[in-house]
């Protein structure tokens, strides 16, 4: 047996540099917990006592639960129909890539990584709003619809890994393309489908741009796009300001801190196709 | 399936790229009446001195901070890799920023930047520091390549550990027998042997910069003046306050071309420097 010896340095190094992560949070937090008289120097200081009354008030500012209630549909919406169908179509693709029309599709989904969004944000505000999907559908639709073009492009490297004689087998005991699709397939897809959906949860939860141009009614309006609105609107009252953006952080931050292994590997499996 | 996922992807992805296309030669404000205008669009996009800037501006962030992303992300996925105590954790931290949204981020840096920083200049007696970073024209720059730096480099740190993790560890050894320093290995084996990684951190990084929105929003909104507005701003600004719809689709066009071609040239130049090392 080798002992590995563990490189002290380093880690120390490594910890004192993560602090340019922490650091960010940690203001974050004390400011939230402030009254606007505790602002001012630098602001590293602690708060004196917790001052809860500012996440009281930009709950109400902001129509917190209204809004956390918008990304929350709109991000579960976004993943678990992308799960459904983009595994599907690669899964078509996958698997008919001899065809020549079948090669032609994946070319054409794949291409439109090529296309940056600023590109088309013009035309899409104008169509959604013409198709009155200027709302919570509408986005999810968008969400399911853009991530096609990366995860075609990692579902189909996964599933050619996977042997065809599964599917023939099943295909022998009588299992329609279908059957065959739910029963084998799918299960077969778990860790790009774990892979898929914590990227889809990110881009949706998180996301600025897309609801900005696409939202009309500020009923709808996600998490990130309330942060906006509150920001120009009571620019000056930094506390609640902070407390709304705790708010808006916490629910991702509290699954990831539970669920972090697990996300890092989903990522990681992600990069390596 | 397939039928129905191609109908929605036309309707939703390429028919706005075609009708991008189209406005592009209008005169349109975003409603109402508009009339074919031509190439004049496109004519007028280089000879706007705004929009010379956002480019330039967008070039030279996106250029900035591909490079530190990537210095700084490879340098400590190395770290990160090697013999270090709690690993799990210390990735788990390092990889946060990526799960928060860049919007808020940048509010936080903001406050940071504009009344921590200069306050802390002052204790120390540091002038430069005193006065905020975000609303002198030429320093502003930094505090969004900061920004960006710190919240790309969460995610590009995975992938270089993913990438790392291919490396066989039989050639450290060998090579420590040979009597190889920690950089002689890093140059002549990491580095070479994760070269498919680096050259998709490089690509993508390069990609989404060039399309910088929210950490602009967040810090600056594009001021002083127009002086930190990006293209992605610009088309926005532009395209539905402006009343500039045809004339931002032109510039949509351009944009586009202008990213496909830097990618394509990125991804020619670094793929043969892959084969080469």
């Amino acid at each position: 047996m080798r002992t590995v010896r563990v490189n002290w340095w380093l880690t120390a190094l490594l910890v004192v540099l993560s602090l340019t992560v922490l650091i960010p949070l940690y203001f974050a937090v004390v400011t939230a917990f402030k009254t606007p008289d505790q602002l001012g120097g630098t602001g590293f200081a602690l708060p004196d006592g917790l001052h809860w009354a500012n996440f009281a008030d930009a709950w109400r500012l902001t129509g917190f639960p209204k809004a956390a209630l918008n990304s929350a549909v709109i991000t579960v919406g976004a993943v678990v129909l992308t799960l459904l169908t983009n595994s599907m179509v690669a899964y078509a693709i996958a698997r008919n890539m001899d065809r020549r029309f079948f090669r032609g599709l994946y070319l054409y989904f794949v291409s439109a990584l090529f296309v940056p969004f600023p590109i088309i944000m013009l035309p899409v505000a104008k169509q959604t709003a013409i198709l009155h999907l200027d709302n919570r559908a509408g986005l999810i639709v968008l969400y399911v619809v853009y991530g096609l073009a990366f995860n075609i492009f990692v579902f189909t490297a996964y599933i050619n890994s996977i042997p065809r004689e599964l599917e023939e087998a099943a295909a022998i005991d009588g299992a329609s393309t279908w059957i065959t699709f739910w029963r084998v397939i799918f299960p077969l897809l778990t860790p790009m489908n774990a892979t898929v959906g914590i990227l889809t949860c990110l881009w949706a939860w998180n996301d600025f741009l897309l609801p900005l141009v696409i939202l009309s009614d500020p009923g709808s309006a996600t998490l990130p796009l309330v942060q906006y609105v509150f920001q120009s609107q009571f620019q000056t009252n930094y506390p609640v300001a902070f407390a709304s953006y705790l708010m808006a952080m916490a629910p991702l931050f509290v699954v990831y801190v539970f669920s972090q292994r697990w996300v890092i590997s989903g990522v990681v499996r992600g990069a390596v196709k | 399936m397939v039928v129905p996922a191609v109908l929605i992807f036309f309707v939703f992805h390429t028919v706005p790229v075609l009708q991008g296309v189209f406005y592009s030669f209008t005169d349109s404000p975003g409603y109402g009446p508009f009339e074919l205008v031509g190439l004049r669009n496109y004519v007028a996009l280089f000879g706007d001195p705004r929009v010379l800037h956002a480019y330039w501006f967008t070039f030279l962030i996106a250029g900035v901070s591909t490079v530190a992303v990537n210095v700084v992300s490879l340098t400590i996925a190395v770290w990160l890799n090697s013999r270090i105590a709690w690993r799990t954790t210390l990735r788990g931290i390092y990889f946060v920023p990526n799960i928060l949204a860049i919007l808020i981020v940048g509010y936080i840096f903001n406050y940071l930047f504009s009344n921590s920083l200069p306050a802390l200049g002052e204790r120390l007696g540091i002038g430069r520091l005193s006065t905020s970073l975000l609303t002198d024209s030429s320093t502003a720059w930094l505090g969004i390549v900061i920004l960006a730096v710190w919240q790309a480099a969460a995610f590009n740190i995975i992938i270089y550990i993913a990438g790392l993790q291919t490396v066989p560890v039989d050639l450290y050894e060998a090579s420590a027998i040979d009597g190889a320093s920690p950089w002689r290995q890093f140059r002549s084996i990491t580095f070479p042997m994760i070269a498919g990684f680096f050259t998709i951190n490089m690509v993508l990084s390069l990609k989404s910069f060039l399309q910088i929105f929210d950490h602009i929003v967040a810090l600056t909104g594009g001021g002083p003046g127009t002086d930190t507005e990006s293209v992605a701003l610009l088309i926005y600004k532009g395209g539905f306050q402006g009343g500039e719809y045809g004339y931002q689709s032109a510039n949509s066009v351009v944009f586009f071309v202008v990213i496909v071609t830097l990618s394509i040239v990125q991804l020619r130049f670094l793929q043969k420097r892959e084969t080469s090392v």
